[in-house]
């Protein structure tokens, strides 16, 4: 395990008589769990639960014990075990390792080498919502048909997209997703408290799967496109219930009701590094 | 013409740049031609280049160098928060830091008001017009 190092003997030590002098020092590769003897209590723990022992070999710097081989040997006691067992350390039958079935030799190897992909352990999961955006948030959105719009924040989605009300009645932005990137959080915040929102999550907005129709004449792709365009009613009455609790609770601020009416937009002087939204 | 505000032992200066920027500050004692030593209630008393200083209208009766405790006490007397929040240019720097820190929903409530201000203003002005005319 380690290697034998023969030092230099310096003069002092020529001079003086050491007991050392005749031995090399030998220097062990650190291999920190057996050197220093952490963890290596596994061995000697009866199968039955133990606390995991701490080291009994304190550090002096890393990768430096206390204590030697020889002393650690002693305190761990396996002189004690290995009496104890007549002189040999107890071992312990190798499990029978089941046959594994024989493997059939590949039909085809391929003539170059397959390369493996590498491991990929990263996990999907929604964006990280700032810390100003919480449920009831007033956004301002600044991108698409309702750029300007300031909104109110009802929750986030797994995909990670915000869902957000005008309120429909108050601003003509319907039940939305949007996302975090085009999005200013203002500071203030609506009581969000009497909305139920748990039933509604990325399929509800995704499109919906069109049965496919053979390809017939002309008129018949004019009567199912006319068809599509209006909203299905459920929809219209889920919008409702949602700004039903919403309204009330803006209508209880002062002012509140036409500020998300109105569009925000930079006028002159305003600088937007500077301003406090 | 002539100086109205000395760099003296007791003036109350502003602090124009740097850590301290916009801080009211007591010039305790002059080092050299260009710098001063400094205090504050709320600073640790360190030296400060006088380009750094804007010197106000207030000065404090102290001795040169006092202590922390005699600072204090001498600032309380001559009440200089009160005395520079009621200046004009302490209120000056109090509606900026207002403005600074507006809510985009105080900055709409604030819209609103000064547009029903500047109505009655109009209204008033058309009757006085329609008395005179």
């Amino acid at each position: 395990m380690g290697t034998h190092i023969t030092t230099q003997l310096s003069t002092y030590s020529q001079t003086h008589s050491f007991h050392l002098i005749s031995k090399p020092i030998r220097v062990s590769f650190i291999s920190p769990p057996h050197f220093i003897g952490a963890k290596n209590h596994r061995r000697s723990m009866a199968p039955k639960d133990r606390k995991p022992h701490v080291s009994r070999n304190p550090e002096l710097i890393r990768g430096v014990g206390k204590y030697s081989r020889s002393k650690m040997y002693h305190k761990r006691g396996l002189w004690a075990i290995k009496a104890k067992n007549g002189g040999a350390f107890p071992k312990h039958e190798k499990k029978a390792v089941a046959a594994a079935p024989a493997e059939k030799p590949p039909k085809f190897y391929p003539a170059d080498d397959v390369k493996k992909p590498l491991v990929n352990k990263r996990k999907a999961r929604p964006t990280k919502l700032r810390a100003s955006i919480t449920p009831g948030t007033v956004l301002i959105i600044l991108a698409g048909r309702f750029k300007g719009k300031r909104v109110v924040f009802l929750k986030q989605l797994t995909s990670g997209l915000l869902l957000v009300t005008g309120p429909f009645k108050i601003n003509g932005v319907p039940l939305r997703r949007v996302n975090q990137s085009y999005v200013i959080a203002t500071s203030t915040k609506v009581d969000i408290s009497g909305v139920n929102v748990e039933k509604f999550d990325d399929k509800y907005f995704g499109k919906k799967v069109e049965k496919k129709t053979k390809k017939g004449e002309g008129e018949f792709f004019e009567a199912e496109k006319e068809e599509k365009n209006t909203l299905p009613q459920d929809k219209k009455d889920d919008q409702k219930t949602v700004d039903a609790a919403l309204i009330a609770s803006i209508e209880s601020v002062p002012d509140l009701k036409s500020y998300l009416g109105a569009r925000f937009s930079l006028k002159a002087g305003m600088k937007p590094h500077e301003l406090v939204f | 013409m002539p100086f109205k505000r000395y760099v003296e032992i007791g003036r109350i200066a502003l602090v124009n740049y740097g850590k301290d920027y916009g801080k009211l500050v007591v010039i305790v004692d002059v080092i050299d031609q260009n710098r001063a030593l400094v205090d504050s209630p709320d600073m640790v008393r360190g030296q400060m280049n006088f380009k750094r200083l804007t010197l106000t209208d207030i000065k404090i009766d102290i001795n040169r160098v006092p202590n922390k405790k005699t600072l204090i006490a001498a600032m309380e007397a001559a009440d200089v928060k009160n005395k520079w929040e009621k200046s004009s240019w302490g209120r000056k720097l109090i509606v900026q830091k207002k403005r600074a820190s507006l809510n985009d929903f105080d900055r709409f409530k604030i819209m609103l008001a000064k547009i029903k201000k500047a109505g009655v203003v109009r209204q008033e002005l058309a009757k006085l017009k329609k008395e005179t005319a």
